[in-house]
């Protein structure tokens, strides 16, 4: 990094710390929305972008994120602060688990995408019939009040903090893994798996690292999900749904990269909410057909993300700025 | 015993008709996973296409559910071809991870849009046959569904003769078999993955037809539907045709006794349990995948 990057991102945190001072509910609701997938998606990315195993089931995790802290908040009073972590506990171990199971027998690709999108879908009908978790109804958290201590805040400007930290420490642990032995490993199994496996990776290990790590984010978002929308059902959380949800802006944006889980949030988030506000009343789900439009359109005309296409203008750029550089010192 | 030997009765008959419905929705997906090894998690969203249309020409035009198959199955089998050769012929070469998004994409927009046209509220079509009964032994026998299961069992007699019998079904077999022999001896790769898809998906035009007499339509019930034949086709074998027929069986079977043990939904959990075994263990499926 080079000063004027670090001035520039200093800078950048100067407003986004400010910015609640200024800006009204909405514009800040937007903002959490873009934050919060952003961090999802950056979540997903480390099993899905680095790893390359490509999970159709991060419901799963959001939705034990969410029911866990939910369930010791609204049953023993426990702050979703202490529950955040129990849910990242419990869902580190689910992923764990499952990220053993499917890559001790070998599950790869389509196969692996299949069994996330089943366990998802199991999770949906698992939930909907336990009573004490409140069954397909779902749970809601109790308003306390303005209570920081215990995850509620009156406006959204406390929410607002919250997520922009996970979202900034999200991006922070992805690019430090990035540059270290955890990151190497997990782009070797993805970019050929024999290979790796020859040159001494323990694969099986390191995905399921990264199942593990990125199941326990994804959790403690689950906790902010339930606390900033304070509603959550089996198919609100757990479902194909949000599973999809959480991964579209790591592909959108750029699939393995830093940035591209954050990049596809700015961009689709805010156009897909305008749309759900001034269609939302008389065109529910119009937000989603875009979503579904924009994907198709990323997978036919750019596979690599808006990041990737960014990147291969900018080397054709340089291209062209070398090429044409002797021609010009010829002229001169 | 807590049930009955009645209970047990009734889920056996209703395990196979279903079933027999589980096993056209999982032939048409399986036949295009043994053709291009292409996994169209839009599967479902067709079938919830072609429940939409056959519930509207029932509906608010009076026609007998059964002669719907005349619009239904073309329809089905064009949109199928349509959508095979805007978005995903021009990937094909692509990871099959990019096909699998594009799918997904196209599943968000369809169901999506049919939430946007019809609103998510389920529409039941009744028709002269929602209610004809008759029993056997001690199980109760609904009309509708046993129709279902003889049309199934029909289209998938049809088209397996197809496959066997006729030059586009040899080409379609020697694709899925071996993709540069094929070329070589002079089959029109391309224009074969483009049938294959068509009929495909024109295997779900007679099952919604099928279906909407004794099941409901709404804009998620190709979720479900979609799922079911995932199941299916993995427990069967991916591409293996005669696998999907059993493999339907046993799905309908599970959910029959499932249901008649389990409360509520909970059945479904089965279902997927057994998926994910079968994935991991025998990924193959329990009869063994299409020869590559």
């Amino acid at each position: 990094m080079n000063k004027y990057t670090i001035a520039f991102l200093a800078i950048l945190l100067v407003v986004l710390f400010l910015l609640p001072l200024v800006a009204g509910e909405y514009l800040l609701h937007m903002i959490v929305l873009v934050l919060l997938y952003a961090y999802l998606a950056t979540a997903w990315n480390i099993l899905g972008g680095y790893a390359g195993q490509h999970s159709l089931g991060h419901g799963v995790f959001l939705g034990i994120g969410a029911y866990v802290s939910t369930f010791l908040f609204i049953q023993w009073g426990i702050t979703p602060w202490l529950g955040m972590w129990a849910g990242g506990a419990v869902s580190a171990l689910v992923g764990w688990f499952i990220g053993y199971v499917c890559f001790r027998y070998g599950l790869k690709g389509p196969y692996f995408a299949l069994v996330t999108i089943a366990l998802a879908e199991a999770f949906v009908y698992l939930t909907s019939n336990v009573d004490a978790i409140g069954g397909a109804k779902g749970l809601e958290v109790t308003w306390l009040g303005h209570r920081p201590d215990m995850m509620e805040f009156d406006g959204k400007a406390g929410y607002y903090y919250i997520i922009l930290v996970m979202a900034i420490l999200g991006v922070i642990v992805t690019r430090w893994l990035y540059r270290r032995r955890s990151g190497y490993q997990w782009i070797a199994v993805r970019e050929n798996e024999d290979a790796a496996e020859a040159l001494g990776v323990d694969t099986l290990r390191a995905k399921i690292e990264a199942t593990v790590l990125s199941a326990l984010m994804t959790a403690i978002g689950g906790t902010f999900y339930a606390q900033y929308f304070t509603y959550i059902g089996p198919r609100s959380v757990f479902g194909e749904g949000p599973s999809v949800q959480i991964l579209l802006f790591a592909i959108i944006g750029g699939l393995g990269t830093v940035w591209g889980p954050l990049v596809g949030a700015l961009v689709l988030v805010p156009i897909a909410e305008l749309a759900r506000a001034k269609l939302g009343g008389s065109f529910g789900g119009a937000h989603l057909m875009l979503y579904g439009t924009v994907m198709v359109l990323v997978m036919l005309f750019m596979p690599k993300g808006i990041i990737g296409l960014a990147q291969s203008v900018r080397a054709r750029l340089t291209r062209r700025a070398a090429n044409s550089s002797p021609s010009a010192k010829e002229a001169a | 015993m807590f049930f009955s030997l009645d209970l047990l009765a009734q889920a056996l008959v209703t395990g196979i008709l279903i079933g027999g419905v589980f096993a056209l929705l999982s032939v048409g997906l399986t036949l295009i996973w043994g053709v291009m090894r292409i996994i169209n998690f839009a599967h479902g969203e067709f079938l919830m296409v072609g429940m939409y249309v056959v519930y509207f020409l029932v509906a608010k035009g009076g026609w007998d559910p059964y002669v719907t198959l005349l619009v239904s199955v073309p329809v089905l089998f064009v949109v199928g071809a349509a959508i095979f050769r805007l978005t995903i012929q021009p990937i094909l070469a692509h990871p099959s991870m990019n096909q699998i998004m594009l799918t997904l994409g196209l599943s968000l927009i369809l169901q999506n849009l049919a939430l946007v046209l019809f609103r998510a509220d389920p529409l039941i079509a009744q028709t002269a046959y929602s209610r004809i009964t008759f029993s056997l032994g001690p199980a109760i026998v609904r009309v509708p569904q046993l129709i279902a299961f003889g049309g199934s069992g029909l289209a998938a007699v049809l088209l397996y003769w197809f496959l066997q019998k006729t030059d586009a079904g040899r080409a379609i077999r020697a694709a899925s078999q071996n993709r540069e022999a094929a070329v070589l001896m002079g089959v029109d790769v391309q224009r074969t993955y483009l049938l294959a898809f068509g009929i495909g998906s024109a295997c779900l035009g007679v099952a919604a037809s099928l279906m909407v007499p004794f099941y409901y339509t709404s804009p998620t019930v190709g979720l479900w539907f979609g799922l079911v034949s995932f199941v299916v086709v993995v427990l069967g074998g991916m591409g293996n045709f005669i696998g999907a027929l059993v493999g339907g069986l046993i799905i309908g079977l599970t959910e029959a006794f499932g249901a008649a043990i389990l409360p509520g939904s909970l059945s479904r959990v089965f279902t997927f349990a057994i998926f994910i075994l079968v994935l991991l263990f025998r990924p193959q499926g329990l009869f063994g995948g299409s020869r590559r």
